[in-house]
């Protein structure tokens, strides 16, 4: 097996993420693609760590994980008090700036 | 630390086996989170993805990764995103209608254009490179390899991911809090009772239970006994006509003795 | 060549006095025109003292040169500020500063009511100066430039009381027209460059020779072209008439005796480029002839005394041109008669003055009448000028036309008889109108009502008038005495070998046909007008009513000129509008429909955001892809 299958998976997920986020209109759903998408990048990474033998890649994933780990907090934090001031959790409703 | 990885620097069949029996689940499970209605639903499914990602580290000979993957991604990420689905609404679904126009197919002919894109670019980029392995590298044991990486090349990244971390807990304390504008009506007697003095327990007077005049030329008096100087005309004071405030204005009491 | 120092205050005293009159302003109102009237005549003095240095030389020796400065120098095209007094020139310069400073005198008096006197006597001086250095300058471009100065000061002058609208269409129109001629002036001195290298008069007479008939040809026909602008002539006299709406010291001097000779004198300077090339002289000819016959048809018809002295001033000039085509002799006869024109034209334009300033400014001749018991001087000087212009033998005029007549029969062959027999048939109805005017103006009954006190003119304004009937009565005779002027000329036109022309017809033979013509135009008026003039203006033949409108030439040039200039203006004006300014606007309207299109991207929501940032991350691959091909 190719070892760039791992990169074709991270590929494919990285891919379903993003249209996750541009589809899904429930601002946790949306958040948890980022997440996915994230996760598939720490996969390219960690893949490219055993092709160049090098730890690098994993480091870099490892900080990549604590990143989003942050986030993810303030990320909720917010919707939650989106929540609590307007009582729907929808991303369509921040649509104030339109033309 | 046993050899969890099977035959490390090269895939061989068991790794190929792991890899082509949990990677379509991967992709399904994906797609499953992208497609079901109930979000706590979308939540299990991406956790069943970590899960396998952290097995595919494993494989890969990236020990800590995985680990971590699921103590933190899994177990920590995760979790924190069931609780607050709870707390915004466990019961809410997401309606599928899209109300906006072509987004949808728009978005999946983005989607296949980008995937489409992006595995033939890294195809290409990599498709003809052998894999080294992590042999080497992880000589000592993969955690005394990444310890030597991170607390001597990566030091600075390190701090400051530590700074990060902490700003963002200040942060979510910060915009949690709310603000407790509203007392109760008890919690406010309690509070009037706990202040220096008796005085004021039973709150300040109404207005006009001082006055001693009620004449157009005469001036209000302020709560401290002085008089209100916006409380007579313009014209009269222009005029003069106005009574001289002192034998109105109420003098501070002297404590009596005794 | 000699070279004279002060030939440059002749042009530069009137020309510093005229700005310095217009810079003054109001300070100057209480002497300006006194001032003018002494630079003038200083101008004079110079032009006289000028004269008896050049009699006390001979041979080449009487030209005078003075060199000012170098003005342009490009390449191999060098052109110097020079002035050239010669044998013409000199005639010139005493007749504009002669008849310029009587005319200065004569104003003092005649704008005296006038507020803008000052104003006047600047623009006069400006013209002498113009004028001056038409005649003085060395080559084509100096004499061009006194040419626009002429121009210039004639519109000035013309539209002088711009008040009145119609005064200053007329004003404008003169300038127009003389622009026309402008053009050919300047196509000939640019043809000339071309064929010569020099536009010189020196240079230009030393290159023709060699040059080739067409050029040669070209040369003529837009000096021909120049010169009917400036004089007048057909087909560009339209703006004659009109011009006429300027006080009449303005006619007397520039519409009677100077500026418009100008083209008379250009086409005498250029006389060796007409002398190569004859269908160029027959242009001229053909010219002349068709103007004095215009001139004196119209003339018949004008009820307005001035403008009955234009038409006539357009046919004598007409004469001129005519004379100028005849051959070297010609021009000699040609520069004659406008001298005596210069005296006798100017003399009857200030006579007419005269009458108008007596009759508050009357010029219906219809209402005159009687007005020679009322004002005898002007009758007096205004009969002398007329005796001049039909020819009456001593007059000035009998000899100075009867020459040109003569050589117009001696040019041989049809053409001779007819361009003869244009002449006497002008000279008949030149003694026709000319009667009419004397008749209707100053004898027979008088038609005008008491609310008209006519009366004699100041002093200074029938002393001039006296002075240039003096030259009418006398300057004739003394100009032929001996063949006088063709001698004088001959250095400069060649003058003195009568080549074109044996004697067809003996002299005696023209004058009595002149005579009898003469005196049948005479008798004519006499009879029609002698006895009693209806004060309405009748209806009049057809002819007249013609001859009323000016032959139609307002309409000819309306038709031609003026509707498809303005449909060429218009459609100018619509391809502007339409198509220029259009595809600024629709660059305008493009960039706005494509905001407005692009202005629905906004919809406001989070996800279609988040999509075109993918299409940009997909725009990004590609470009790699796109890269690492």
């Amino acid at each position: 097996m190719d070892i760039s299958n791992y990169i074709y998976l991270s590929a494919i997920l990285f891919v379903i993420g993003a249209i996750g986020v541009v589809v899904r209109r429930n601002a946790i759903v949306v958040f948890m693609c980022v997440e996915l998408m994230l996760n598939a990048a720490n996969l390219a990474f960690v893949t490219f760590s055993r092709i160049h033998g090098n730890l690098g890649g994993q480091i870099a994933s490892f900080f990549t994980m604590v990143v989003a780990a942050c986030e993810v907090v303030v990320g909720l934090a917010i919707i939650v008090t989106m929540y609590r001031s307007r009582r729907s959790a929808s991303v369509d409703d921040a649509s104030l700036l339109k033309r | 630390m046993f050899n969890m990885s099977l035959h490390v620097g090269s895939t061989h069949t068991p790794e190929a086996v792991l890899f082509w029996v949990l990677a379509p689940m991967a992709v399904l499970a994906a797609l499953g989170m992208l497609l079901v209605k109930k979000a706590v639903h979308s939540a299990l499914l991406l956790a069943w993805v970590m899960i396998t990602l952290a097995i595919f580290y494993i494989a890969e000979d990236a020990l800590f990764l995985g680990i971590v993957q699921v103590v933190v991604y899994t177990g920590a990420v995760m979790m924190l995103f069931l609780f607050i689905l709870m707390l915004v609404g466990v019961d809410s679904s997401d309606s599928l209608v899209e109300n906006i126009k072509g987004q949808r197919p728009a978005s999946i002919l983005a989607a296949l254009g980008f995937g489409g894109l992006l595995i033939s670019l890294i195809g290409r980029a990599v498709s003809s490179t052998d894999a080294v392995g992590l042999t080497t590298a992880n000589v000592d044991g993969n955690v005394q390899g990444i310890a030597q990486l991170l607390f001597t090349q990566y030091v600075w990244a390190f701090e400051v991911i530590s700074a990060l971390l902490i700003v963002a807990a200040l942060g979510a304390m910060v915009l949690a809090h709310s603000e407790r504008k509203h007392l109760s009506q008890r919690q406010l007697s309690v509070n009037r009772f706990r202040q220096g003095s008796l005085a004021d327990t039973a709150g300040l007077p109404a207005s006009g239970v001082y006055a001693r005049h009620n004449a157009v030329d005469v001036p209000a008096l302020l709560p401290d006994g002085s008089a209100a100087p916006t409380s007579i005309s313009a014209t009269l004071e222009a005029r003069g006509d106005i009574i001289a405030t002192a034998p109105f204005e109420l003098v501070a009491q002297e404590e009596e003795e005794n | 060549m000699t070279t004279r120092a002060n030939l440059v205050y002749l042009i530069a005293l009137p020309l510093f006095s005229s700005a310095f009159l217009m810079l003054l302003g109001k300070i100057a109102n209480k002497w300006g025109h006194f001032f003018a009237t002494a630079i003038s005549a200083s101008t004079f003095g110079i032009g006289i003292v000028e004269f008896i240095a050049m009699r006390s030389r001979s041979g080449d020796a009487r030209a005078a040169t003075q060199h000012l400065f170098e003005w342009i120098s490009v390449g191999t095209f060098r052109v110097d500020a020079s002035l050239l007094l010669d044998q013409l020139s000199i005639c010139f310069v005493l007749l504009i500063t002669g008849v310029g400073t009587l005319i200065h005198i004569y104003s003092i008096a005649y704008m005296s009511h006038d507020v803008d006197r000052r104003r006047f006597f600047a623009y006069l001086n400006l013209f002498i100066a113009a004028m001056l250095l038409l005649v003085l300058g060395d080559s084509y471009l100096n004499l061009y430039v006194g040419w626009e100065g002429v121009g210039l000061a004639s519109y000035l002058l013309i539209g002088f009381w711009n008040q009145k609208p119609a005064y200053a269409t007329a004003a404008k129109k003169a300038f127009v027209a003389n622009r026309v001629g402008d053009v050919g002036l300047s196509l000939a001195i640019m043809i000339a460059f071309t064929q010569f290298g020099s536009v010189t008069f020196a240079g230009v007479k030393d290159g023709a020779p060699h040059a080739s008939a067409a050029a040669l040809t070209a040369i003529g026909a837009m000096l021909l072209l120049a010169a009917a602008g400036k004089s007048a002539q057909f087909p560009l006299q339209s703006w004659l008439g009109d011009a006429m709406a300027g006080p009449t010291p303005v006619s007397a001097l520039i519409h009677a005796a100077t500026m418009v000779t100008a083209g008379v004198y250009l086409i005498t300077r250029s006389n060796f480029i007409f002398d190569a090339s004859s269908t160029a002289r027959l242009l001229v000819v053909i010219v002349g002839a068709i103007t004095l016959l215009f001139g004196a048809i119209v003339g018949t018809a004008k009820d307005d005394i001035k403008k009955a002295l234009a038409a006539s001033t357009m046919s004598q000039i007409g004469y001129m041109i005519l004379a100028t085509g005849l051959g070297p002799v010609g021009y000699a006869f040609a520069i004659m008669h406008l001298l005596t024109h210069g005296f006798f034209k100017a003399s009857m334009f200030l006579g007419a003055g005269s009458v108008m300033h007596g009759m508050d400014d009357e010029v219906n001749m219809r209402r005159y009448g009687a007005l020679g018991k009322v004002m005898p001087i002007t009758a007096i000087t205004f009969g002398l000028g007329y005796l001049a212009i039909i020819g009456v033998p001593p007059f000035a005029g009998f000899y100075s036309k009867d020459k040109i007549i003569e050589t117009a029969f001696n040019a041989g062959g049809t053409k001779g008889i007819l361009l003869g027999g244009a002449a006497l048939l002008g000279a008949a109805i030149t003694a026709f109108y000319m009667t009419r005017v004397f008749v209707l103006t100053f004898m027979g009954k008088k038609r005008w009502d008491d609310k008209a006190h006519p009366h004699e003119s100041p002093s200074l304004m029938w002393i001039p008038m006296v002075l240039l009937s003096l030259g009418s009565v006398a300057s004739g005779y003394l100009l032929s005495k001996g063949s006088a002027l063709v001698h004088w000329l001959a250095p400069v036109v060649n003058s003195s070998n009568a080549e074109g022309g044996a004697e067809l017809m003996k002299p005696i033979v023209v004058s009595a046909l002149a005579l009898g013509v003469v005196v049948l135009g005479v008798a004519t008026a006499i009879i029609k007008y002698g006895r009693s003039v209806p004060i309405e203006a009748p209806a009049g033949s057809a002819l007249t009513r013609f001859a009323r409108r000016d032959l139609g030439q307002d309409d000819l040039n309306h038709q031609l000129l003026v509707l498809p200039g303005q449909a060429i203006t218009r459609t100018l004006v619509a391809t502007d509008f339409g198509f220029i300014d259009g595809v600024v606007r629709a660059v305008g309207w493009t960039l706005a429909y494509l905001s407005q299109s692009l202005k629905k991207i906004q919809n406001g929501y989070v996800r279609s955001y988040a999509l075109l940032m993918t299409a940009g991350a997909i725009a990004l691959l590609v470009t790699i892809w796109l890269v690492t091909l």
